[in-house]
């Protein structure tokens, strides 16, 4: 079976819209139907046709089906950008959701569901209602969904007409299809609204587990997924839920058979018989082996998933490992996940053979792979110390074999057994020594430096080597300078010779003078002033013992690890990230909190954004080599899809061993400015920006405000992890409004399970990004313990207004006829209400946006309000604010010299006009 | 719960040949950026991860020919669903146009955005079998001036055949088809080996026929309590084709079911039992100058003398940039065939699993005819060297 459809797309002529505007208006059927098809040839290849929109809907009444599914289509791409001419369409919708063909009822029901514009919204509700209880499961199937596109588009409305209702009722529906895309709608649905209007009951899970063997493999899925939702009120239930999910396991539909895992998962939490769960870790081994001989693409899903379960139980998959062996033409893809999870089922009954596969994959051909088969032996070596020395022996062979790259990296790993095992490996380190020329990559560099350093007592030529690195110290990068610098401290203490004097004196010249690496300049002041004040303190700082390492591959965070499995088989599984941390669809904006009016009141003059002082700049660089440079390119909602070990290399001293020398650093430090505000419990909670989940037990939660003529950061952390955190810093990527710290971020060591708040200060327009404005404000914090963070705030625009923004009327009317009128932009904010006028003028003067004046328009009972404000740094912005007192819908125009600051504006509003 | 918003087929310079929009919040203009992301990583674009995350939108996509089929969302959607969506999409095009390709593409864009709109809705995907699909929506040629409706099978609990089917003569052919997988070290060890089996069925029966299965499964003869003895085999993980009816398989092992029309693949099954290779391969590799490699590689049965081999092929990996290898063999012919790289393996005769009994039940009470063949076939045979 084959078309001739190409043909539709050759015409590109000149004149082609005026002549397919003929076309569309001829008399013959066939002819019509030609220009349609052509019409839609042309949108697909992204030509914009909508000027025909008049011509296409004219198209629509017709008894071809195939005519009125393209018209239809052509409605779904078009509509939006022609709201007015889109009303022509919704008469034959209504006539079509009558029709006697099922076909073509469901088909008016589902387009019109896809078609984003208010007004045609309002007449879908009555064709829905019927489609709703239409006789033919097909077309009830269809309704289904279209309640969750209604939702989607105007949320009241479902509520207002009872839509909901009548979606729970299909639950129980005689039709398993029509019951699967019920239960796809309503967790839809309870996904975004904070009311309760999908919850599980007895009843209903009897009719979803029944429904669950009738339905098509898709309904399938959705059901298991809503049935992952439900929690079992005691262990009997989840047996029974289990029992009637695990046929499932069998099923063909690789994504049947993951959601199915799920359930089941979730169930064995509560279930107490060991016997029953151990025969479910049985039975369930199987299905996921089998998911390997899938697509690859699935198998990557999979393996992503699988990485998350043997996290939870190990036991399901351990005698498993070698299914898991790479084949010579998986994709790379597939086997850099394949690997992890090796790692992960190494155990010292397998290793020998998983060491063989290590040695295999270290001599394949793509670099990538075979750099992360080396770390895999080294991460093996830290994970079991009976087999660390079978590591080292395969290390030294891959070594031996002389191919950089490959080199390179095993010294790296080496650097991480050294560190694990102390003194027991030692005598290999002549054969790393040999490598020592080839050796250009700075990880490798650093890795070699750190071993001479800190053996530098038992390599006879420790200075001679060292000083071979420091013919090229100004050349070097960051990462090796800080190793050259602290390895050279080391020699020194260890072995006091007059070489090693001659060289700590030149590094410390090169580090503090010759360089403008605030992280080099600042280790090296702490060493030489150390050195020079008490070197046997330096010696306890800069020999002190190491914490011990460990192997990371296993440890997500647990309370992160359950949601994670809670979402199996979903992107969420697949990054290793929680949903909220890259789900970027508009929700229900969480309640802000008013704390704004309380003290924003206006107070002397002052400089809006004071220049940092260059060397409170310096002092959030200390310790941080690479989180400050990083920011700019991760994005913080970006979830990386590979993940590193990350093991500490660098022994730098710590802060506790520093604070005696406070005198000495003080300046240097900025220690002397405590700026940490008590808690105040009764301060309505700020929106949290960072989950204790995805912060490994670290919340952070704060936003932005403006208080005598200053924006502060208004931070709290709460420290819910296990351990005392401190060295918090924080640093902002470049955003719209350039805003940075205006001083290093001030917090007390933050013992578990309290908290600690600060207001930072903030300057504008430091740290500028280009582009659009944006309201984004991505930030980094880090701390001693834990590894950076990276979230992101939503910066109000209301908390920058200036304090200058009060206009006079004339000033006000003159303002607004001198802009043109294309930077007059306005929005609906369908969610705002204006109940009581006084009190929100009030709140926009708190809020520095002011009163100009008031007018009531009889005709339509409405009032409009006049309000004037000042964006920074100097562009008056005025607003009109029109409304039904009392009724929610306010349409918000404003008028400004950067009309591009609109959105932010409209953002800003809606928040403040919060019912 | 949450869908895709988009559906896109793009060609291998990233140019949009077909955009599906279902949820209105990511445009068609974000292929642009979707492309610009594959074609990040240097080298090979399929060697990109499945799964692309880029500023709020993640794109999940597959290659097929010369297309990229992606789907987009904003949403913590079902990964698995989506990507195995795409290949079903695939699978349910090339019913229609023999094959999926730029070209057939074009040629039929006024059915594919059809199917686009039946097969999924608002991002959910929602109907994809291709033999009843093609009951409703037809290609030009075949489209008739009849008013088409949604067969019954599309909303019933036997969504996979439509009703009052009818054959002259009632035949079913079964073709039990196993693979043996089989990777050895460079020291000769089998390190891994399987065999994957399928049960491939055709038929072409009338009605609403009720077929019933069995097989020499251990745990159901231990069950009916019959001897085991020499005949039965453990069958290590069983899929079945959504005919299936998999409560009852849990309960009482009966695979029973009432079948599509045509051929489909009513199970697979796995079976990882050591597996001796029926061929073994050795190889020596000798490096002469900087330039010049030679291998020298021998190929020994292992199988019974009265049994031989048809169609063996056995494929050496040479790096790419080899020139004008010369060969020399003692049997056959050998050919450079630069396009090629893996090592594929064709030998036919090999026992394995055996169909008991294939019963047919139809309320008519026809006479069905089932035929049964047995073929064993090479899977992936990876022999590393030293």
């Amino acid at each position: 079976m084959s078309g001739h459809d190409s043909k539709y797309f050759t015409t590109t002529k000149k004149g082609e819209i005026h002549e397919l505007k003929e076309e569309l208006n001829s008399p013959y059927k066939d002819k019509r139907k030609d220009a349609v098809k052509k019409v839609i040839a042309a949108m697909t290849v992204g030509k914009d046709v909508s000027m025909l929109f008049t011509d296409v809907v004219n198209c629509m009444q017709t008894e071809n089906l195939e005519l009125k599914k393209l018209v239809y289509l052509y409605l779904i791409n078009y509509a939006k950008s022609q709201p007015d001419l889109a009303i022509l369409a919704v008469n034959t919708f209504v006539k079509d959701s009558q029709d006697p063909n099922p076909l073509i009822r469901a088909l008016a029901v589902r387009t019109m569901g896809c078609i984003r514009v208010d007004k045609i919204t309002e007449y879908l509700c009555d064709p829905l209602q019927r489609c709703l209880k239409d006789d033919d499961p097909y077309v009830r199937k269809t309704a289904a969904i279209c309640v969750a596109k209604l939702f989607d588009i105007n949320a009241e409305l479902v509520e207002d007409r009872g839509f909901l209702d009548t979606l729970r009722e299909l639950i129980a529906d005689s039709n398993p299809m029509v019951v699967a895309n019920a239960v796809a709608a309503l967790a839809e649905i309870q996904e975004n609204t904070t009311k309760s209007i999908f919850e599980i009951t007895t009843q209903t899970l009897a009719k979803l587990l029944a429904a669950l063997n009738e339905c098509t493999e898709w309904g399938q899925v959705f059901i298991l997924d809503a049935l992952s939702m439900y929690k079992a009120k005691d262990a009997r239930e989840a047996e029974n839920i289990v029992e009637r999910v695990t046929p499932r396991l069998q099923h063909a539909n690789c994504a049947v058979v993951l959601s199915a895992v799920k359930v089941i998962l979730q169930n064995m939490e509560l279930i107490t018989s060991t016997d029953v769960v151990r025969n479910l870790m049985k039975k369930m081994a199987p299905p996921l082996v089998t998911l390997l001989s899938s697509e690859p693409e699935i198998q990557y899903v999979a393996l992503r998933n699988i990485n998350l379960i043997v996290q939870k139980r190990l036991n399901i998959l351990a005698h498993e490992i070698k299914v898991f062996f790479c084949k010579y033409n998986d994709p790379i893809y597939v086997k850099m996940e394949k690997l992890e999870i090796m790692i992960k089922l190494a155990s010292d009954r397998n290793i020998d053979q998983v060491l063989l596969e290590f040695k295999e994959y270290a001599t394949e051909v793509d670099v990538d792979f075979v750099r992360k088969a080396v770390r895999a032996i080294g991460r093996c070596a830290i994970k079991l110390d009976r087999a660390a020395e079978r590591c080292i022996n395969v290390l030294l062979e891959l070594i031996k074999i002389k191919v950089n790259y490959v080199v390179q990296e095993a010294i790296i790993v080496i650097k991480d057994i050294f560190r694990k095992y102390p003194n027991t490996y030692e005598s290999i380190i002549a054969t790393l020594c040999e490598s020592l020329d080839t050796l250009d990559e700075p990880e490798a560099k650093a890795s070699m430096i750190w071993i001479i350093g800190e053996y530098a007592e038992r390599i006879d030529n420790a200075d001679e080597l060292l000083e071979n690195f420091l013919e090229s110290f100004p050349e070097e990068p960051p990462q090796v300078q800080l190793q050259l610098l602290t390895a050279a401290v080391k020699l020194f203490l260890k072995k006091p010779i007059e070489r090693a004097q001659e060289m700590i004196q030149v590094v410390l010249n090169n580090a503090t003078q010759e360089t403008d690496n605030p992280d080099l300049r600042d280790r090296a002041y702490i060493y030489w002033r150390l050195l020079s004040t008490d070197p046997e303190a330096a010696k306890d700082v800069v020999l002190a013992e190491k914490p011990v390492i460990s192997d990371d591959a296993n440890q997500l965070e647990p309370n992160l690890l359950d949601e994670l499995l809670a979402n199996i088989s979903t992107l969420s599984s697949v990054y290793h990230k929680p949903p909220d941390a890259f789900v970027s669809r508009t929700r229900v904006v969480v309640q802000r909190t008013e704390d704004e009016e309380e003290d924003t009141e206006a107070a002397g003059p002052g400089e809006v954004s004071a220049p940092v002082p260059e060397h409170l700049r310096i002092e959030r660089g200390v310790g941080t080599p690479g989180g400050l440079v990083a920011q700019g390119q991760h994005g913080q909602t970006g979830p990386s899809t590979s993940r590193t070990p990350s093991v500490a290399s660098t022994s730098a001293a710590p802060p506790a061993a520093v604070s005696p020398l406070g005198d000495l650093l003080g300046d240097l430090m900025g220690l002397d400015a405590p700026a940490v505000v008590p808690e105040e419990p009764a301060m309505p909670a700020k929106p949290v920006l960072l989950t204790a989940s995805a912060g490994q037990g670290l919340e952070i939660s704060g936003q932005l405000v403006r208080r005598e003529r200053q924006v502060y950061y208004d931070l709290t952390f709460k420290n819910n992890s296990g351990l005392v955190l401190d060295g918090f810093m924080i640093q902002f990527n470049k955003n719209t409004f350039g805003l940075l710290a205006g001083a290093p971020l001030q917090l007390p060591a933050i013992a578990p399970g309290s908290s600690a708040s600060t207001l930072l200060p903030m300057n504008l327009f430091q740290n500028l990004s280009q582009g659009p404005p944006t309201s984004l404000l991505q930030v980094a914090v880090k701390n001693q313990q834990q590894p950076v963070w990276y979230f992101a705030d939503k910066v109000p625009l209301h908390a920058l207004l200036l304090e200058e923004g009060k206009m006079e009327r004339s000033a006000f009317l003159e303002t607004w006829k001198s802009l043109p009128d294309a930077n007059e932009v306005s929005k609906d904010l369908a969610n705002a209400v204006i109940s009581n006028v006084d009190a929100l003028l009030e709140k926009l003067l708190n809020n520095n946006i002011f009163f100009i004046a008031r007018r009531h328009l009889a005709a339509t009972n409405q009032d409009a309000l006049y309000l004037s404000s000042k964006i920074p740094p100097n562009t008056p912005l005025l607003v009109e604010l029109t409304a039904v007192i009392g009724f929610p819908g306010v349409k918000c125009a404003c008028k400004t010299a950067m009309p591009e600051m609109a959105p932010l504006f409209f953002e800003s509003m809606e928040v403040l006009l919060k019912p | 719960m949450a869908a895709a918003s988009a559906l896109y087929i793009l060609d291998l310079k990233g140019r949009v040949l077909i955009w599906r929009d279902y949820r209105g919040d990511v445009p068609a203009s974000q292929a642009e950026r979707f492309f610009a992301k594959v074609m990040e990583g240097e080298g090979d674009p399929s060697s990109h991860a499945p799964v692309i995350f880029d500023d709020g939108v993640t794109y999940l996509f597959i290659q097929h020919n010369n297309l990229y089929l992606m789907t987009a969302t904003r949403q913590n959607c079902n990964a698995t669903s989506m990507l195995l969506f795409l290949h079903r999409v695939v699978d349910v095009f090339k019913h229609y146009f023999e094959e999926l390709e730029e070209e057939s593409l074009r040629d039929n864009f006024v059915v594919v955005y059809e199917l686009l709109d039946e097969m999924m809705d608002f991002g959910y995907p929602q109907y994809t079998e291709a033999r009843i699909l093609s009951e409703f929506i037809k290609t030009d040629s075949y489209r008739m001036e009849v008013v088409q409706r949604p067969p019954m099978a599309v909303t019933n609990a036997v969504s996979w055949r439509s009703e009052g089917i009818r054959h002259k003569k009632n035949e079913v052919f079964l073709d039990v088809v196993e693979s043996v997988n089989i990777l050895v070290n460079s020291n000769g060890q089998v390190v891994r080996s399987e065999v994957v089996g399928a049960l491939k069925f055709r038929t072409y029966l009338s009605g609403m026929p009720e077929c019933k299965l069995g097989l020499n499964d251990r745990v159901l003869l231990e069950a009916q309590g019959r001897s085991t003895k020499g005949k039965a085999i453990d069958l290590d993980d069983i899929k079945f084709h959504q005919c299936v009816r998999l409560a009852r398989f849990e309960n009482d092992r009966t695979i029973s079911f009432i079948p599509p029309d045509g051929a489909f693949d009513l199970m697979t099954y796995r079976l990882s039992t050591q597996v001796r290779p029926l061929i073994w391969v050795e190889a020596q590799v000798e490096r002469h100058s900087r330039s010049r490699v030679e291998y020298m590689v021998k190929a020994r049965s292992q199988f019974k003398e009265r049994s031989t081999a048809t169609s063996v092929e056995i494929e050496l990996p040479v790096p790419a940039d080899a020139t004008c290898p010369g060969v020399r063999t003692s049997m056959g012919t050998a050919i450079y065939a630069p396009e090629r790289e893996a090592l594929l393996w064709k030998i036919k005769s090999f026992p394995g699993g055996k169909v008991r009994y294939l019963k047919i039940i139809e309320k008519s009470g026809y006479q069905a005819l089932p035929w049964v063949r047995y073929i064993t076939m090479a899977g992936e045979y990876e022999i590393r060297m030293s």
